[in-house]
């Protein structure tokens, strides 16, 4: 006991004295709504993405231009960061840390350590994101590379990496080869790693932790077969505080009368490579979980639903208990993961106001939920071309049609396997009532490969080949009804092509939709029509258009690929 | 893994797409989270190729060191002995014993270490007996085991079943009745299934020839064209090289390339895709209905 409160005291003073230099940031910054800082992965807690700020607005959107541009640079090969202007500066720091030899690291500019999908945190002036084994700070007022972070990684998935969390001074990186790297936010040193699973049970990991109070919320992926789990992690030592599975793990567990057997279950799936978004006044964190496993050839799963794999699951966040589920996808046969960034919104529901939970999923079905409850609401279709359902039951849920599975001799299936919509995260204006998603209307021939369901494993089971793109469109969709409210063809665009790919989309009070497109513009629309108000050429928009205040001014900003661009008014 | 998806389309796509599907191609997976591509102990003897779909190079895999192939082979032996019955042949589960391949603790395992005391102690709750092995003769085994890619998708596995199980004849009707205003098997489609053996490779291209993914690139698809109106008097037309909501470029007969900004509406701007009935249908297919012009257009030596 007494123990602990040297500990407490340690703690406490440690983040005092944090606060002090005036880098650290303020745990009330997490709790509100978002507007002149970025402190978390969705810019707040509800994943709206929604800025209060208004400086920019319609009325002035002509006048926005390009304030800084910076550059990264990669890898171990490579001291430091780009950003450097002029002779006099020093070269920023480059600090190096990693349980490999260095041989794997990936660098040069079609590298995906090159490629910046995250979430960019602004906090007091600094901007700090991170891409597979890289993590920068830049001065938000010029872009200026202040530190680089470089992970020497043992392998791992290095697909991408969507963003840093942060608690005081501290920022916490997932790494591909399975790490939790916590960072002092001022210098980029390493304060302690922690493995957060065996790279040999081929787990990766992509995602962006979660702080919440004193919690760091962190998600894995995996594509063979291994237990899918959330886990917490106290901030300050790295230790679990508790870890909740997506499947059943023990043979008590209720879910496990929705598989075939336990065995199934522990290897089902689930993983929840995305992050959710949270509730502070129920305590719950509320995140989609990825899809069953054998994803394909699904006999060994059983006839059941899979629980809680495709779900919208409702975590409480002190005790990492279960309180509510909704399955998106049941018994998902074709790799969808339900992982999109759920929306958390108070808005009027058939004449009251409702704490609502809104999700548009990989699989081309829109929900909106009780969050408080998981009561469920609207289901609707947000790409019209979805066929794999044979209509929606009582609860709310899609009814898979069987034949639609997949066939040895191929299966005709809308969506394709990177799903009517993907990673990239939606936003809700309160202004408008509309949820904006970008999405794609598709098909593919789904092939059974796998006839012996006894060894199917993963992924596998299956070969699908893309069969065509009737479009790719920015989509509004109205959480009262799950219709449509409008949706903007992107211009002859070709398939989207997974998790790599932007258009991660942000509204601000200032009445305006911001999302990369597939030509390569970062675009600004009217929200309550989708016309188009004011676009820059950048050549490939990568990663979420977002935007912070700093010194009375209103940044708009971008990356793509390994280049950040900031705009304000001119 | 729609990496695929994007190569689709590739042909009428613009540059800036095409350095997207570039980048991406082979290297994201389903989740966008692309599988590792195995255990690279990859050395499968039944296996040796290793192809798969993530991206090798860059894809940093987990690597286990390359095994003594006389150990491999005791192991087997052993392996063959005493352990496939229950666990499968391919080690991919049997007569009540679980997929040895996707087992946490195989995988973690790097030379019989965590294996032996299982394999000697057995585990009775389970029904799994104890063995007597020597932890040198575990090793053998474990090296066997380590030889197994721990992939989901292994074409090794399982021959690509044969898909050619349509109705020639409904599919001639149907044929007949939806692709023969634009094409005839005694004209642009002569000798179809010559050109084309493979009937998944068929399949895939006559659903969408020159752009779906898994089609043959042997059938000739004329690329999208564009014609912009600038005045009632002034028409542009061609190759539409690049299109967007702001700019679209255009390649005359002549070789010139023309370049519009768009504002709006203006100028008009029409997209003419050859493709267009290909991709119309698209909705309105049954699975028979494809499966039967695939077993007809099989027919088309």
């Amino acid at each position: 006991m007494k123990h602990m409160k040297e500990l407490l005291f340690v703690t406490a003073v440690v983040l005092a004295s944090e606060l002090v230099t005036g880098q650290a940031l303020d745990p009330a910054e997490l709790l509100k709504p978002l507007s002149e800082s970025w402190p978390t992965y969705s810019g707040d807690y509800s994943g709206k993405r929604y800025s209060a700020l208004t400086q920019v607005n319609q009325s002035n959107i002509k006048n926005l231009g390009l304030v800084w541009t910076s550059r990264i640079t990669a890898g171990l090969n490579n001291a430091g960061g780009g950003g450097r202007g002029g002779f006099a500066n020093a070269a920023a720091p480059t600090i190096i840390g990693g349980e490999g030899t260095g041989d794997l690291n990936e660098s040069g500019p079609n590298s995906r350590s090159s490629r910046i999908v995250s979430s960019i945190l602004e906090v007091n002036g600094k901007l700090y994101f991170s891409t597979p084994d890289n993590a920068w700070a830049a001065d938000a007022r010029d872009g200026h590379i202040l530190w680089h972070f470089v992970w020497k990684t043992k392998g791992g998935t290095h697909t991408g990496n969507r963003g840093l969390g942060m608690w005081g001074n501290r920022l916490y990186l997932e790494t591909p080869d399975n790490y939790l790297v916590c960072l002092d936010a001022t210098t980029g040193k390493e304060h302690w790693h922690k493995m957060l699973a065996p790279l040999a049970q081929q787990y990766f990991s992509t995602n962006s932790p979660i702080v919440i109070g004193n919690h760091v919320l962190v998600g894995l992926g995996n594509d063979l077969d291994s237990p899918a789990f959330l886990t917490a992690y106290d901030p300050e030592t790295g230790e679990i505080q508790w870890r909740w599975y997506a499947t059943p793990q023990e043979a008590n567990d209720p879910a496990l009368k929705t598989w075939a057997n336990l065995t199934a279950a522990k290897f089902g799936g689930g993983h929840m490579w995305i992050p959710g978004s949270y509730d502070p006044e129920t305590h719950l964190y509320i995140v989609g979980t990825g899809n069953p496993t054998p994803a394909y050839t699904s006999k060994s799963r059983g006839e059941g639903d899979n629980l809680y794999t495709c779900s919208l699951v409702a975590i409480n966040v002190d005790t990492g208990k279960l309180v509510w589920y909704f399955q998106t996808s049941p018994h998902d046969t074709h790799d969808w993961d339900s992982t999109q960034t759920p929306v958390l919104v108070d808005a009027p529901f058939n004449g009251r106001q409702r704490k609502l939970v809104i999700t548009a999923t990989r699989n081309g079905f829109f929900y909106t939920l009780d969050r408080v409850t998981g009561e469920h609401l609207v289901t609707g279709k947000f790409s019209p071309t979805a066929n794999w359902d044979k209509g929606v039951d009582g609860r709310g849920q899609p009814v898979r049609n069987p034949a639609k599975d997949f066939d040895i001799a191929g299966a005709l299936v809308s969506p394709t396997n990177a799903g009517a919509t993907n990673w990239m995260p939606p936003t809700f204006s309160p202004d408008t009532g509309l949820f904006y998603v970008t999405t794609e209307d598709s098909y593919a021939m789904y092939y059974l490969t796998d006839t012996d369901p006894r060894g199917s494993m993963g992924l596998g089971g299956k070969d699908e080949q893309a069969a065509g793109s009737l479009g790719t469109f920015l989509t509004a969709m109205d959480y009262k009804t799950g219709k449509i409210a409008w949706r903007h063809q992107y211009p002859e665009a070709g398939a989207w092509g997974g998790t790599n790919v932007g258009h991660a989309l942000i509204t601000t009070a200032g009445k305006l939709l911001f999302g990369g497109d597939p030509g390569g513009n970062l675009v600004a629309y009217d929200p309550a029509t989708g016309a188009i108000l004011w676009h820059v050429h950048l050549g490939e928009v990568s990663g979420p258009a977002q935007t912070y205040m700093l010194d009375g001014k209103q940044y708009i900003l971008i990356s793509a690929v390994d280049s950040l661009y900031a705009f304000a008014l001119n | 893994m729609k990496a695929r998806a994007a190569e689709m389309q590739i042909r009428a796509l613009l540059p800036t797409v095409i350095v997207i599907v570039t980048q991406l191609v082979g290297q994201v997976s389903a989740q966008g989270q692309t599988p590792a591509r195995g255990n690279a102990a990859g050395v499968t003897p039944a296996n040796p190729a290793g192809a798969g779909r993530g991206r090798g190079l860059g894809a940093a895999v987990n690597s286990r060191p390359p095994s003594d192939p006389a150990q491999v082979e005791r192991g087997k032996a052993l392996y063959s002995v005493r352990c496939t019955f229950c666990h499968g042949a391919d080690a991919r589960g049997g007569e009540g014993g679980p997929n040895l391949v996707r087992s946490g603790l195989v995988l973690n395992d790097i030379k019989g270490e965590s294996i032996a005391p299982v394999v000697q102690n057995g585990r009775p709750d389970a029904g799994m007996p104890r063995f007597d092995l020597t932890v040198a003769q575990i090793a053998d085994i474990a090296a066997f085991l380590h030889t197994f890619r721990a992939v989901g998708r292994d074409p090794a596995r399982n021959p690509p079943p044969n898909i050619l199980i349509g109705d020639a004849k409904a599919g001639q009707a149907y044929f007949n009745a939806k692709c023969a205003s634009c094409h005839s098997v005694t004209g642009d489609l002569k000798g179809l299934a010559s050109k084309i053996s493979d009937p998944k490779t068929l399949q895939q291209t006559w659903l969408m020839p020159g752009g779906g993914r898994g089609g043959s690139t042997v059938v000739n698809v004329p690329p999208k064209t564009v014609t912009v109106t600038v005045s009632p008097v002034q028409k542009f037309e061609g190759r539409l090289e690049r299109i967007d909501d702001f700019i679209v470029t255009l390649v005359d007969a002549g070789g010139t390339s023309r370049t519009f900004i768009r504002e709006g509406s203006t100028p008009q701007v029409e997209v003419h895709d050859p493709l267009r009935s290909h991709k119309d249908l698209l909705p309105l297919y049954t699975d028979k209905d494809i499966h039967n012009v695939t077993a007809y257009l099989a027919t088309i030596r």
